[in-house]
């Protein structure tokens, strides 16, 4: 104990990511809370270049970026049946790392922007976006329980935030996007995923969700040039 | 190991493509180039690679293995007992590593490449502001990580590495960059390690025959600008 750190905040999911991985592994942490209206010193000596949440403390190291943090967390916790978060075959390895990067580089922002986008045929476009990149993911997870096999790994802890996040973002937003009938398959691994331990125990309440997300989303609306 | 069985789908001017090309050759895999078409883009690519169609393709036993730094992890992984381990041996230092390659992909690149295009001066001067300040944070890092060990060569230790080959294949456009904005980035004044570690990056054996001559890029820079110019 003391020798593992998070810092982070519970409604944010790139941090749940990490205590996914932590408690996976059977690693115990101390969860340090941020502000992130009034960053902690320790946020910014620990990750001076984004001054970002999660970041993770490990022996006094700092590292930053949750997919960063989630490779380190699996390469040194890896002994005593520490379940691996990453196939083992290099192949498997490689499509699993492609498909966390497009989940972050496409999925969440289109996501995101289909969320915040408002009426008319920019919202319409918007959607259409986003329930392209999740259709890519529908394909993945055909015929698995989990997109690790049998036991949750690496990139079901990356696309986590569908099976809880996105459904708050939908409802800010006032769209639908991932339903039992367009995509059955990742519904249905979004219902397993949640109701799963350790990943149920990490859950922040939806109230606190929905308002750091709401904050975000007003935010950007005030800041979108005005339609003449 | 036959070299047909393991491709490289690219084109020359890329530096994502560079990336593959020296992983593979630091682990003296056998490989058959493929230099892309575009115009339109291959069968080939939009097979390889049809979520993102783009170069490079790494496709090794017929499967393809999209997105550049995926493919340097992929050949370290596979072509293990070919070459000197690229990623560095200690998780931390792996980390490190990984989190400034993705520094150099996510601020770095983008901010370069947004400088032609730049609408105005004011936009320009900032972009270059930005590629600076992303300069002098990887000259910091290459002091602290340098410092570490006794070898002070490169960011991978006495061999090139994973943050040799993500951040050293950029140098090309760099430098491209410098000549068309008349601003030094890169020197002995702004960011001294970085610049003698450059000299020896390009000079590597994995590196001198891949790596593109900036009088070369340069031209094709100004053809691009021409093709895209407004009428």
């Amino acid at each position: 104990m003391g020798e593992v750190k998070l810092i982070g905040t519970h409604q944010s999911f790139p941090c749940a990511r990490i205590e996914w991985g932590l408690k996976i592994k059977g690693v115990e942490y101390e969860y340090l809370k941020e502000d992130l209206s009034n960053k902690s010193d320790l946020l910014i000596e620990s990750n001076p270049v984004h001054k970002k949440v999660p970041v993770l403390i490990h022996k006094g190291n700092p590292i930053a970026e949750s997919l960063v943090i989630l490779e380190y967390i699996d390469e040194t916790w890896k002994d005593n049946n520490a379940h691996s978060l990453l196939p083992q075959n290099p192949y498997e390895r490689a499509l699993a790392r492609f498909w966390a990067k497009f989940i972050d580089e496409k999925c969440v922002i289109s996501v995101w922007g289909a969320c915040v986008a408002q009426e008319g045929e920019e919202k319409e476009k918007a959607v259409e976006g986003a329930i392209e990149t999740l259709s890519h993911l529908e394909k993945q997870i055909k015929g698995k329980k989990f997109f690790g096999g049998e036991k949750i790994g690496y990139l079901d802890i990356v696309a986590g935030w569908l099976s809880y996040w996105l459904s708050v973002l939908e409802e800010l937003g006032e769209i639908e996007l991932v339903n039992a009938e367009r995509f059955p398959c990742l519904h249905e691994w979004g219902k397993n995923f949640i109701n799963t331990s350790p990943i149920k125990d990490c859950i922040p309440p939806r109230e606190d969700v929905l308002a750091y997300f709401s904050f975000g989303i007003n935010y950007v609306r005030s800041m979108a040039p005005n339609k003449a | 190991m036959a070299k047909s069985e393991v491709k490289l789908l690219g084109a020359w001017p890329s530096p994502f493509v560079l990336r593959a090309r020296i992983a593979l050759n630091i682990k003296s895999v056998d490989y058959e180039f493929l230099e892309e078409t575009f115009q339109p883009k291959s069968q080939l690519l939009l097979q390889s690679n049809p979520v993102y169609k783009k170069i490079p393709v790494l496709i090794h036993e017929n499967k393809p293995i999209c997105e550049s730094l995926i493919i340097v992890q992929y050949v370290d992984d596979v072509w293990s007992s070919g070459g000197p381990s690229i990623l560095p041996a200690d998780p931390y230092d792996r980390a490190i590593a990984r989190f400034w390659a993705t520094y150099v992909d996510d601020k770095l690149f983008p901010a370069m490449k947004s400088i032609a295009g730049a609408k105005g001066e004011e936009e320009r001067k900032r972009l270059i502001k930005e590629v600076e300040e992303g300069l002098a944070l990887l000259e910091d890092a290459f002091n602290k990580i340098t410092s570490k060990g006794n070898n002070k060569l490169f960011f991978g230790g006495d061999q090139i590495g994973y943050l040799d080959i993500a951040f050293g294949s950029l140098l090309g456009w760099l430098r491209v960059t410098e000549i068309t904005t008349g601003v030094k980035l890169f020197d002995q004044v702004n960011t001294p390690g970085l610049a003698n570690w450059a000299e020896r990056f390009c000079a590597h054996a994995a590196v001198k025959d891949v790596m593109p001559h900036t009088h070369k890029l340069l031209e094709f820079a100004k053809t691009l600008m021409t093709k895209l110019a407004p009428i």
